[in-house]
Parts: C-alpha cells; structure tokens; sequence
C-alpha cells in the first residue's frame, strides 16, 4: 500500500538525540540499571549501555525508542518528554508547601516498662515532673494549627502516654474544639504499649476516633525478653489488648510497629506468623534505630547491616510466599519503596525524603515544652546531643521555630539532589535524606556515604526489589498493588 | 447483523422531502406535535390513520389515499416506533440513525480525518459531509429524556471545532442523563481554548475516549500516520486532564502494538494516571486494516500474556482497565473480569463453536468482519471441566 508510509518515516529524525537528567548503577558487568530523574527505571544490557554512552545506537533501535518512552533522552526542541518529567516532578514534591502534618505530643516522659533498648530513656513511673503540663499542651496546640497542612494528625508518644490520660482527654477535646473554625482534616494515634488500657481508654477512643498504635517484637518469649515491666506480662497485655481495640473499635483501629534486636533476626518467620495471628495483616520489618539506651546497652552495635539485610530478605520472602498462598500480606517498609518507584507519589516516610522529613514532615513537643525536629532528634537529645532541638515552646514564637538554623541546615545540607554522592546515585528518587541518623552515626549531617550503614542498607533493598520485580512475575504483581495502596 | 442501510421498497410522496431525519411514532406515541414525525403504519386500516406529514410502511404494505408514504424492506421489520431514519430528498436511500432500544447508538459526525491509521475500520474520505453533523443535531432534538447513551464518532468531530461544542451543549441541554461518548483523535486538545470550550460544556456525562498507540512518539505517529501526532494528543490528554474532564484511553491491539502493551500500560499509569479508564481493544478487521492486513494482523493469542500483564499492571495502579471485542477464548481467565460485551449489537457475530460454548451470554463474540479474518483458537468453554474457575469469575463481571 503505497498510501502508507513505512516505520522507519517515523523513527527518531536525527541521531542528534539530547540526554535527559538520568543516572544509573552497574548491577553487574552486564547488567545495567539506569533511572530517569523521577525515578523510572529500565534495565540495559552491558552492551547497550556502551553503545548509548557511545552514541552508536541506530534511530530505529528499539532501545532508542525505550529510552524515549522512559524519558532519558529526547529530540532537539522536543517539548512533551521536559513537560511530563516537570508534571511528574511536580507531583513528587507536591507535599511541601503544605508542611508538617504530624504532630508528635510526648504527654510523658514516664513508663511502667523498662526495655533496655528504649530509645526515649525512660524515668521511674512516678516522677511526675516528667509529665507534660495544660500550659505546655495548649501552645503546643499553637503550633499544631499554625502549620500549613490540610492534613493533621496528633501522636501521642511518651514514655508511656496513658500515664498522663487526662491530658490526653484535654488536648483532643481543646484540638476539636478549634478545628471547628479551623476546618483541617484532624486525627489522633495514641501509641502505647496498651498494658494499662481499660474501658475508660478504649470509649475515649470510639467516641473520638483515636487510632492506637502498639509495639509488638513478635512472638511471647522474644517479646517479653525485649520489654520487661513488672508480672513479665508485656507481650500477654499487648495482645489481649490488640484483640480488645480490634473487638470493640474496629480491626482497622489498631495496627502494631516492632522493634528488631539481635534476638529478633533468626526468628523473621516467627514474628510474621506472630503478627498473622493476631489478625495484623501489614508489618513494618524495622532496623533498630542508633538511638536511645540502644547504643548505651551496645545492642545498637550487637548486629550489623549486613545480618539485619539476611532478617529483611528472609521476611519479604516469607511475606511474598504467604502472599502466593493467597494471604494478603503487605510489609510496609517495601510497600513505602515501591511507591517511589512505581509511582509519582512520595508517601513522605519522615526516613525516607528528600528534602528529609525532619520538621516539615513531623514536630515533637517534648513533656517540658522543648520543640524537635524528629521523635529521633529527641532521642538524640536524650543522649545529650541537642543539634535537632529548635527551641521551647514557652520560649519561641512558630517562626523561630520553624525558621530555627536547627531545622533548615541540614535540611539544606541533607537534600539528596545536591549531597554529594546521593546526587548521582540512581537510587535517589527511592531513597531520602536522614540527618539525624547520620548525625547519630557520624557527627554530621551528610555521613559518609561509603561507610553508611543507612546508604548499604537501603541499596540492598532496592536493588533487591528491584530485582525481583523484573524477574518474578508474581512479585511483580504484589509489588505493583502495594504501590497502589 | 443487524441492517442500518437500504432502498425503500416503494415511495409516494407528494414533493421531495423537506428534512432528513424523521422519528417513528405509532398511535401510542402520537402527539400532536408533527414536526418531523413519521407515522409508522401498524396493522390498523388506512381510514384510521391519524394526521401526519409523512407515513413509513413494513414490507408489503402500501398506502393508497394519497398520502405520502415510504415503504420499508423486509430487512427493517424490526424497526418500531421511537426509531429514528434518516432520508434522502426522494425518500428511497434509508438509513436507520437511532434505535430506541439499543445502549449502543453511533452517530457518524463526519468521513474526514487528520489521521491516516493503518488499521482504520472508517477510512478517512476528504469531502464535505457537513450535512452530517446537521443531521446530527436533528437526531439529538428528536430523543426522549430517558436517553440512556450516545456515541458521536467519526472521522475525526473536533474537526468541526465550535460546531461540536454546539452539538455537545444541545445534549446537555436536552438529554442531560444520557452518557455522551466521543471518539477523538485528541489532538485539537492540545490548543487550550478548544479544550477550555470542551470543558466550559460542564456535562458531567461527557466522555472523549483517545487512542494511544505508543509509549513514545514513534510508535505512535507511525501507527496514525501523521508526524508529531503523538506529542498532540498527549498534550491534549494534559489540556483535559487539568481541566478534570473524563477521559477514556483506547489502545487497539494489532501486530504493531501488541509487542508494546506492557509499556504503554506503564507510560499511561506514569504519565496520565488521571484518565478514568483504558480500554485495550481487539481489532476490527475492515477499511484499512483489511488492505494492511500483513502489517496488522495477529492472532489475540499470541499476545494473551502481555494482554494480560498490561490489565494487572493498570488495574493494581488503581487505573479501570477494560478490554474490548476480545471472545474469551481467547484471553487468560484472569482477564475475564475486565472482558466488556463491547461489541456494537448490530455488527456482532458468533462462531459455529460459540452454540455449544457454556459462557457465550457473557461472551463478546466477534465483528461481523471475522469473515475476513478470525483466530485459529477459537474453541468453545466446557461448563464441566471449568466450571469451578468460571463461576466466581463470572460473578465478578457484574454482566
């Protein structure tokens, strides 16, 4: 048909094709990934990527045409693929100007647990000086609503919070009360270790729609070993108490965090199955965090990234055979990951973004009204390091705060498009800033990435997520509707 | 197949026909309202026929008072009152525009496209047929409330720019529950006053459903034949996609795209996942795709797994997948859920194998044009040895 004009009119015009923004990582000597500067991604054999660094591609190569469709190359004065790569750009950073929709309240300082790993160093249960007062409660709710977000949530952390109830009652009363003029859309999570919840507790959180959040490490003897309290009966508490919210409020009302010790990492599959269950169907496989008595009692040190990787890999795989099986199963730091690389969405996992999480994502007002800028920087202050502490809320106004030098160097200093090595990293669209934990680690607010342990273990992930979602069709699918969630 | 075009049986007419589009009323719908109503002659006698300025026969019945008259061929027995015909002047070329009891009215806005597709089952004619569009507007003034559907198609509508916004504003006006689907290349989107216009119609029905044809602009252009096509209608798809219009994507799977439908899922879910749905559409083998049948034919079951990795990876991002004209032979069972009966009633077929197959009611079938081309693996579904996975997936079909 002569009418009809052949592929090849309509292939790539000149082989004067521009580069995009786009990184990549040599998995192998043949196998090369490289990602565009949203985080789209495509694997290229050793060969091809020679050749395209090469420029030796023909117009009509279907690696050519791959390269187009994923955005790392265009024509001279081609528009489309810039206008896509600023919409999709646009819409990764979309949460920013509306900043700080957690808000973390440490009601207390006080616990009746004393878990040698505790990254809030807890204080004897009654020292009650280490409670949160009305005044330091009411302007801290000053600044919950002075920030921009439509979005806000109040965490009550402790400590222990229920030890200090009563203003927890105040504080979601006095929140409601301005948030009828105020109009944003508020909710409140109360984590406890819910040894101490009784039916007072659990009609305060039907009638509010209070969520609770709980640690559970897994299976009884590991539990209780982790969290001593008085009766060893940590774990027995928590999950007679687990099936109390899930009873009363709803199965969606209580979901369950761990906390990984050295104990924990030959038993991934018991915890699993833990969670399993108690009818918990998402599960957050969490490394320890460099905070807290954790580095105090060595257990931060105990283990390294590599062993914590074996826990990680042998659970994702477990969770993906238990998936196979038709249970649906989602592990949450995965879940988090993937919609950074299958989507335009950054969930803002305050670990996992860029710019860091660190005061745009979450304040804590301390019991004693200090203002940090992450539940870790208050750690970290715990073990006398303030660098994160941005100011008292009986001493500063919001913009001090939120203008503080604490809070926006080493959001500057941090951002991954600009920390040397993040920015040329092809996993940085999936990966964050963290400058606490490098502060913890290192001293400063980048580390040095050859030697952390953050950078090691996120790589590891990602390449190993990325590597399954190429070659197992099933993961691929799981994967895909994690991201979607 | 179900005819929409032939010769009257016989004509009487007292001059040529001042309009083109007549409904059909009966005694039950008669009102005194003429204005392009035709009465359709039941079984009652000529004397009792009531007052109207043109009257339409069933074959065989022919009217002697005088009065003006067009009879149908055997081939129309099935039209009723509420139909609508269009006429020529002289009353001898009939064509039905709109049966009253189908979801699946298509109205053809014009013949005359800026594309050239190598599988396009309407070739383009470059002529003037504005009087389809005229029609057009008749037809839409001559359609009850309780209108359910319509479908205006081409060619290519936006061709008519303002005179389409027009037509499109009568629907909302007149039909403001029906769904009003449009076919469209996409490409006079791209120019942001138009898709402004589009948008300013405010008809919460409206739906434009677009092609895309490629992840990348070279695929695409070629499959359309026009140059720079892709870069158009994408950024037409954006214009819409601010404006918060409803938007259908439509991929029709041949030889060229097959190959590429993981990734066109990928660029649609990465780029455009604001679209509400994406159809991916089996082929209808007539106009070009007939001529270009080498380049364009492949058997559906040669491209089931990628048909059905395309639908999961739309559908887990969130993105309704449909497929279209596809049997269900002929793809995974994982699929059936997103199969559409999608096939125009009046061009749909089966296969001999179809009448002993235990879900052809749920079934798509095939065009009317699988004559010319069909696959080697149609096969009828056993209820016995299938019924254990048939059953709960049918369920989730929702037909």
């Amino acid at each position: 048909m002569s009418k009809f004009r052949l592929a090849e009119a309509f292939s790539a015009a000149s082989d004067e094709w521009e580069l995009l923004p786009f990184r990549f990582e040599r998995f192998s000597p043949e196998r090369v990934l490289v990602t565009n500067m949203v985080g789209e991604h495509l694997f290229l054999t050793g060969r091809e990527f020679d050749d395209f660094m090469g420029r030796r591609l023909p117009n009509d190569s279907p690696l050519v045409r791959r390269l187009r469709a994923k955005h790392v190359i265009r024509q001279p004065n081609e528009q489309l693929p810039l206008d896509l790569l600023a919409l999709k750009t646009r819409t990764r950073y979309r949460r920013l100007p509306m900043f700080t929709g957690l808000h973390i309240f440490v009601v207390s300082l006080r616990c009746e647990h004393s878990c040698p790993y505790c990254q809030v160093s807890r204080q004897s249960e009654d020292k009650a000086s280490f409670d949160m007062s009305e005044e330091t409660a009411r302007r801290a709710l000053d600044a919950v609503f002075r920030s921009p977000s439509s979005q806000i949530k109040i965490e009550f952390q402790g400590g222990e919070p229920l030890l200090n109830f009563q203003l927890i009652k105040d504080i979601v009363a006095e929140a409601k009360l301005r948030n009828l003029e105020e109009g944003r859309n508020l909710g409140f999570v109360i984590a406890t270790n819910l040894a101490l919840l009784d039916d007072e507790v659990l009609d305060f959180c039907g009638e509010n729609d209070i969520y609770l959040s709980t640690s559970l490490d897994g299976p009884a003897d590991l539990h209780n070993r982790n969290r001593p309290r008085p009766g060893n009966d940590s774990w027995e508490r928590a999950v007679a108490g687990i099936r109390r919210v899930r009873e009363t409020l709803g199965a969606d009302r209580v979901s369950a965090l761990m906390t990984t010790t050295e104990r924990s990492l030959d038993r991934v599959t018991d915890i699993v199955d833990c969670y399993l269950e108690q009818g918990l169907r998402e599960i957050f496989l969490r490394p320890l965090s460099p905070y807290g008595f954790a580095i105090k009692t060595k257990s931060f040190a105990a283990y390294d990234a590599d062993r914590w990787l074996a826990f990680y890999e042998e659970g994702l795989e477990y969770i993906l055979e238990l998936n196979r099986r038709g249970l649906d199963v989602t592990e949450i730091f995965a879940a988090i990951i993937l919609k950074k690389m299958l989507t335009n969405d950054d969930p803002g996992y305050v670990d996992l973004t860029s710019p860091s999480g660190i005061g745009i994502g979450a304040l804590v007002y301390n019991y004693d009204g200090d203002v940090y800028a992450s539940d870790e920087g208050r750690m970290l202050a715990e073990m006398r390091d303030t660098t994160f502490l941005l100011g008292n809320l009986h001493e500063n106004s919001w913009e001090e705060l939120i203008l503080s030098p604490a809070l926006l160097e080493p959001l500057e200093q941090s951002f991954t498009l600009s920390a040397p090595m993040c920015n040329e990293c092809a996993f940085e669209p999936y990966c964050g800033a963290d400058p606490v934990y490098h502060q913890a680690t290192s001293g400063d607010y980048l580390g040095r990435k050859p030697v952390s342990s953050f950078c090691r273990r996120n790589m590891h992930i990602f390449k190993l997520l990325l590597e399954r979602y190429e070659s197992d069709p099933f993961a691929r699918e799981i994967f895909l509707g994690w991201a979607g969630r | 197949m179900i005819a929409l075009w032939g010769r009257a049986s016989q004509v009487e007419l007292a001059a040529p026909l001042e309009r083109a589009v007549w409904l059909l009323i009966d005694r039950e719908t008669a009102t005194s309202h003429r204005h392009a109503r035709a009465y359709l002659v039941g079984d009652e006698p000529e004397d009792e026929l009531p007052e109207c300025d043109l009257y339409v026969t069933h074959h065989g019945r022919t009217l002697n008072g005088g009065r003006s008259f067009i009879q149908l061929p055997e081939r129309f027995d099935y039209l009723t009152a509420g139909d609508i015909l269009g006429f020529d002047s002289k009353g001898e070329r009939v064509n039905v525009l709109w049966r009253h009891e189908s979801l699946q009215n298509s109205v053809l806005l014009t013949e005359r496209c800026d594309h050239y597709c190598l599988m396009c089952s309407q070739p383009p004619k470059n002529v003037d047929d504005d009087h389809l569009l005229d029609n057009a507007f008749e037809l839409v003034r001559l359609l009850p409330q309780t209108t359910r559907e319509i479908g205006f198609t081409g060619g290519e509508p936006t061709l008519y720019g303002d005179s389409l916004i027009k037509l499109l504003r009568l629907c909302r006006n007149l039909i403001p529950h029906s769904a009003v689907h449009v076919l469209s290349n996409g490409r006079r989107f791209s120019n942001l006053d138009f898709a402004l216009d589009w948008a300013g119609i405010d008809n919460p029905n409206q739906m434009v459903g677009i092609p895309i044809y490629g992840p990348e602009p070279a695929l695409h252009d070629y499959v359309v034949q026009s140059q720079g096509a892709f870069d158009h209608t994408v950024a037409g798809i954006l214009n819409l996609g601010r404006l918060q219009q409803r938007i259908e994507i439509r991929v029709v799977v041949h030889k060229q795209t097959a190959p590429h439908l993981v990734e066109i899922a990928e660029f649609i879910s990465r780029n455009l996942p604001f679209v509400e749905q994406v159809a991916l559409m089996g082929l209808e083998m007539i106009g070009f795709a007939r001529a270009n049948i080498n380049d364009i034919w492949i058997d559906p079951i040669d491209y089931r797994n990628e048909l059905t990795e395309a639908v999961t990876l739309l559908d887990r991002k969130g993105l309704r997948a449909l497929v279209y004209n596809h049997p269900l032979c002929l793809i995974d069972r994982e699929v059936w859920p997103y199969a559409v009966r999608s096939i125009s009633d009046w061009k749909n077929e089966y296969h001999p194998e179809c009448l002993r197959c235990s879900v052809a009611h749920d079934c798509s079938g095939f065009f009317y044009s699988a004559k010319y081309r069909h696959s080697d693996h149609i096969k009828a579904i056993d209820p016995r040895g299938d019924a254990m996975h048939a059953l709960p997936l049918l369920e989730l079909a929702g037909r």
